[in-house]
């Protein structure tokens, strides 16, 4: 595969649990498939070529159109894959359920995450810190994503990490995650939101507990704050945005980007408002 | 029933009669489709006067007598085409239109007074979707009228015939399921948007 | 107010490749137009023009039968999959070119609205207008009738369909089609975020059209409920009927929904509503349930008669009775009731929670069992057969290999852990176009190679049939593996541009070659149909039966008469003709007298209210009030002045019935001789 593939597919690469998880969804439901496609289409091959009209050998039954035997065996058969692929969706879907959140001995981390047109935000509301289509991740702490959109609905997706979920706005969306190796890894927009929506994609950094307080330390230090006023510049449309960092947060940010669309007169308009 | 019309074309085995009740089942599922939008967005009023500060029911208790009323009468019209009497089927569909525009009035006056106030559509999705189901109800009636003006034009003209008499069918089959729609309306919007 | 609304001339400024190709269509028109009135003059042709279009519109666009519509549904369907190809084409090569600091050939912006028109129009006026057409071929002939239940309606729907058709197109040249996909998620197809023309063309080409969709549903069900041959009960019908029932029972349900969706949208855009809004109380989550629970049904609406056309090909070509008859039909409304309960699955990362995405997960894996039944059924219906592998066989074979793979692909993503990783990846978009290419448009290449002999009288060529075949078979490999792949890698759907370390450039290459090869498959069809056109007396149906078939359509001349069938006998099993033909061999052939046939006039009218409703959706879609006002008081009138009209058919006599009968039989008794 490497001579063709310079990565390994991010999907079948998991650097963490979740996806984890979800990759050994994807191949055993693909292997427990395969046990009827593949005899299937070796009979079609077979069929088709044994009683070709050519093949005088071969029996021709031309009124022959019915076989108790034969129809019990492909409804049950296929049936009883269903009800065990049932089985596997019900449960794995809610020990994967994108809000459930993981079972830890560490403290979790809270990330608040803006969808905006075309960058994401990213909010640390308890480091009280934020950055722009970059965030950093501790190794082996589980993550609390907290998702929003100020613009059209977004996906948002790190594969390596886990799977999707979808940032709309007025609402809020819950992803838990967890990094279990360092490295970076690559995170989009999983949804068209518009002109720029091919340039959100942003890099999800994850370092040892260590190296992540570090970085929180730098950017408190070193980056400029964010406040109500630059935020609703932020908003506005831009394309391929660096990343950036932000040193502080107006208290509650997220709650009023949510809030804006739900009640008149917040503290926040709309960008999309009429 | 007058010998010159063929007896099957007011019955559910004339193709055209059965190809309408087929039609009107995809008006139910649009209708439904209505329903379901106006459940999702009931509460989402934005801040803005919800059901309770805007309904007044004796005033839909009104349009819902006229519209009843006026489905007893487009019934008696049916009962005198049986009979073959065009002109009762003239006067009793007459009575009909009378009612059912009259109905249109009254829900016209309140939607207009409920722009006045502020509060038309524009206003928040509870009003875009009571807006929307109420006066999609009023439009299928608007179209009912018309046809109804149409075939009692065709009825003097050209008297009760076998067409008249399919058609005659199909409009009362529409006018009963407009009734139908309506005592949703008034249960569903009117009453529950009142009373919540 | 301008008396245009918003109508400037800034809709018909548009730069880069779009601008060159309108002007280049604009200039090869016009010098066309020129070319053709200075020809005509110098060899004086001009009446034999005038007759030429007397001709078109008596024969072609005013009339009424179903054969003739089919006809036309099918020629412009093949039209708009040039169109449709073409934007894929586009696709390909920006998504092959624009990596790293290279950005493709053209604009984000326009990419948006090529990928948006492309799926908008392959679902709608390609998928559907061969669906249709078929039907309106085949259905008549295989229930024993001579027409549709309502011949004007059906018209009408196939002007409606040609109006949607022609609004969707004009927005190449004036204005700018929807930049949102194809099926507009708000809140980017709300004002707020695409505050152009483009999201209005969209919202009503598809009303239109979908208004036509409607009618023909209810059309096609009386016509199965209303039209059979005596003696041919529900259950003797072919299945190919039956697939259309379903099918049809699923637009009468569906299609109503998008009715409302498509309006509520509308009202949102054009009356400041707050349906699917961000703010005011707006829920663009209820869109996406509203438009999945009809989009969900107009996939199986589009399946289901592909997989009748396979009941009735393989059969025929196999020489041998439909495998497992009722299970076939109980695989069929089984199908279109589990259609209504999956819909959900296309949005599983929405965030519905475990209880409800695991229901809808598991929905929709059981949906998979009544199709796997039908592909059981047709390879047993070949097992024991005796084969002719002929291009229609060939499509039937390449749809058993795709349709299985991409059903694994589907049944992997409907387990909703498996589809967070996978929805809207190039994983999807390779599902999906599995299934509607290797189903979809296999199933109805099938059936236009299939009944051609007997519309147009004459075979198509083999050879270049199946050179199509293998061109389409090999190129749709070549464009969708590595779209798998691309999924797989993280690969999102819809980018113009990415970053060249991914490693995702050389699959994005190879799966453009596969796009060409797809494209020189269609050439070989246009090809076919230009040789076989060319060469039609060497491949002449004199019989009305090219393939020894099996249904009551084959029992016609070809082409059939306008009437279909001169006589309707009542028929006493399935396989109806191929009944007969045995008897045949037993007893000779002998009937009653001939009857006058009544047949509907041609009619105006149709053409009269698409043409309205295409003044009317232009008008609305530029914010032209009066002209909207004006078109829709025109249809209401033409509707009101067509149920004026009383004189609406016409009578064949006995005699000319016997004599058109007598000519068939001569001609088919020279062929046999």
């Amino acid at each position: 595969m490497n001579k063709f593939l310079s990565h390994i597919p991010a999907v079948l690469n998991p650097k963490g649990t979740i996806a984890a998880d979800e990759r050994q969804l994807i191949v055993t439901a693909t292997m427990l498939m395969l046990l009827i496609v593949v005899p299937v289409l070796v009979l079609t091959f077979v069929i088709a070529w044994r009683y070709r009209a050519g093949n005088t050998k071969a029996t021709y039954a031309p009124d022959w159109d019915r076989s108790r035997k034969l129809e019990t065996i492909w409804w049950l058969i296929p049936s009883a894959l269903i009800v065990g692929l049932s089985v596997i969706t019900w449960q794995s879907s809610h020990a994967l359920d994108p809000s459930k959140p993981l079972a830890s001995s560490v403290q979790p981390l809270k990330i608040q995450v803006v969808a905006l047109q075309w960058k994401w935000l990213f909010i640390y509301p308890k480091q009280n810190i934020a950055s722009v289509n970059f965030v950093e991740l501790p190794v082996g702490t589980p993550v609390e994503f907290e998702i929003t959109s100020d613009a059209p609905m977004n996906s948002f997706w790190i594969p390596q990490l886990g799977g999707q979920i979808y940032a709309m706005s007025g609402m809020s969306t819950h992803l838990h995650l967890r990094a279990d190796a360092a490295g970076d890894y690559t995170g989009s927009s999983a949804n068209l939101s518009g002109r720029g929506f091919a340039g959100m994609h942003f890099v999800a950094r994850a370092e040892a507990p260590a190296d992540f307080d570090n970085w929180v330390r730098s950017v408190k230090h070193s980056a400029p704050p964010l406040t109500f006023t630059s935020y609703e510049a932020l908003a506005r449309p831009s394309e391929n945005q660096a990343p950036s960092p932000y040193s502080a947060t107006p208290a509650g940010l997220y709650d009023e980007v949510v809030m804006q669309y739900m009640m008149p007169n917040a503290t926040l308009t709309p960008a999309s408002a009429p | 029933m007058n010998p010159s019309i063929d007896p099957t074309a007011m019955s559910p085995s004339s193709k055209t009669v059965f190809g309408f009740w087929l039609y009107l089942m995809t008006d139910c599922v649009l209708f439904a489709t209505l329903f379901a939008t106006y459940a999702v967005l009931r509460h989402n009023t934005f801040g803005g006067p919800s059901g309770t500060d805007l309904f007044s029911l004796p005033f839909v208790l009104t349009e819902t007598m006229l519209l009843l009323t006026s489905s007893f009468t487009c019934g008696l019209a049916m009962i005198a085409a049986h009979r073959g009497a065009k002109t009762a089927i003239l006067a009793w569909l007459g009575v009909t239109f009378l009612l059912g525009a009259s109905f249109l009035a009254l829900e016209l006056s309140e939607f207009s007074h409920l722009v006045a106030e502020g509060n038309s559509w524009q206003r928040s999705g509870f009003l875009s979707a009571f807006f929307t189901l109420v006066g999609t109800h009023g439009l299928h009636i608007t179209i009912g009228l018309l046809w109804m003006g149409t075939l009692m034009l065709r009825l003097l003209r050209r008297g009760l015939t076998t067409i008249s008499a399919r058609r005659l069918m199909m409009l009362s089959l529409f006018w009963h399921f407009l009734d139908v729609i309506w005592i949703f309306i008034f249960t569903l919007v009117y009453l529950m948007g009142a009373i919540s | 107010m301008s008396i245009l609304g918003r109508l400037t001339l800034q809709a018909f400024q548009h730069g880069g490749i779009t601008g060159l190709a309108l002007i280049g269509t604009a200039v090869a028109g016009t010098l066309g137009a020129i070319a053709a009135a200075i020809w005509l003059t110098v060899t004086r042709r001009w009446g034999w023009a005038a007759g030429r279009a007397r001709w078109l519109w008596r024969e072609w666009l005013t009339s009424l039968d179903p054969k003739k519509i089919g006809v036309m549904y099918i020629v412009v369907a093949l039209l708009m999959l040039l169109r449709g190809i073409s934007d894929a084409a586009m696709i390909r090569a920006q998504q092959a070119t624009s990596a790293g600091n290279a950005h493709g050939i053209v604009s984000s912006d326009t990419f948006q609205q090529v990928f948006s028109a492309h799926g908008t129009i392959m679902i709608f006026f390609v998928a559907m207008g061969l669906m249709f057409g078929l039907i309106n071929l085949i259905l008549p002939l295989q229930l024993g009738a001579r027409d549709v239940a309502f011949p004007f309606l059906n018209a009408t729907s196939l002007w409606l369909f040609v109006a949607g058709m022609a609004l969707i197109n004009l927005s190449l040249a004036v204005g700018e089609f929807a930049a949102t996909g194809w099926l507009a998620y708000p809140p980017l197809s709300e004002l707020a975020y695409s505050p152009g023309v483009g999201v209005d063309y969209w919202i009503w080409s598809l009303q239109i059209a979908g208004v036509g969709s409607l009618l023909s549903g209810i059309n096609f069900l009386v016509t199965i409920i209303k039209l059979r041959r005596p003696g041919m009960s529900l259950m003797k019908m072919p299945v190919f009927a039956w697939s259309v029932a379903g099918a049809m029972a699923l637009v009468v349900f569906a299609f109503p929904v998008l009715t409302v969706t498509l309006t509520l949208l509308a009202l949102d855009r054009t009356m400041g509503m707050h349906f699917f809004t961000s703010a005011f109380g707006g829920n663009p989550m209820m869109y996406v349930n509203l438009i999945w629970a009809w989009g969900h049904p107009e996939v199986y609406i589009l399946i289901l008669p592909a997989f009748g056309v396979f009941s009735e090909v393989v059969p025929t070509f196999s020489s041998k009775r439909l495998f497992g008859y009722t299970s076939m039909v109980w695989a069929i409304w089984s199908i279109v009731v589990l259609s209504f309960l999956v819909w959900l699955h296309h949005f599983f990362t929405m965030g519905a929670g475990a209880d409800v995405n695991a229901f809808f997960g598991i929905m929709t894996m059981v949906i998979a069992i009544p199709t796997g039944v039908k592909v059981f059924n047709w390879l047993f219906t070949m097992y024991r057969g005796r084969i002719r592998f002929t291009t229609p066989m060939m499509w039937f074979l390449g749809f058993v290999v795709t349709f299985t793979i991409g059903g694994m692909a589907g049944v992997l993503m409907a387990v909703p852990p498996a589809d967070f990783q996978l929805h809207n990846s190039l994983f999807l978009v390779a599902h999906f176009h599995t299934m509607i290419i290797g189903g979809v448009v296999f199933g109805y290449f099938a059936g236009i190679t299939y009944w051609f002999p007997k519309i147009f009288g004459f075979r198509l060529n083999e050879t270049l049939g199946k050179c199509a075949f293998w061109c389409w078979l090999t190129g749709f490999c070549l464009a969708f593996v590595p779209l798998y792949i691309l999924g797989l890698m993280g690969a999102t759907r819809r980018l113009d541009h990415y970053d060249a370390s991914m490693g995702w450039q050389w699959l994005f290459i190879v799966a453009g070659i596969g796009v060409l090869i797809i494209c020189l498959g269609i050439g070989f069809q246009l090809l076919q149909f230009a040789y076989s056109i060319w060469k039609r007396h060497d491949t002449r149906d004199t019989t009305g039966d090219p393939w020894d078939g099996r249904t009551l359509e084959w029992a016609t001349s070809s082409p059939p008469p306008v009437y279909n069938f001169a006589l309707t006998p009542a028929v006493s099993e399935r396989d109806a003709f191929w009944a007969a033909k045995q008897a045949a061999h037993d007893h000779p052939q002998s009937h009653a007298a001939y009857q006058p046939i009544s047949l509907p006039r041609n009619s105006a009218m149709s053409l009269l209210i698409a043409g309205l409703s295409f003044v009317f959706g232009f008008a609305i879609i530029w914010h032209i009030w009066w002209l909207a006002l004006v078109a829709l008081v025109g249809v209401v009138g033409a509707i009101i002045a067509r149920s004026t009209n009383e004189d609406t058919e016409y009578e064949i006599s006995a005699a000319e019935v016997a004599a058109i009968e007598a000519k068939a039989a001569r001609k088919s008794e020279g062929g046999r001789a």
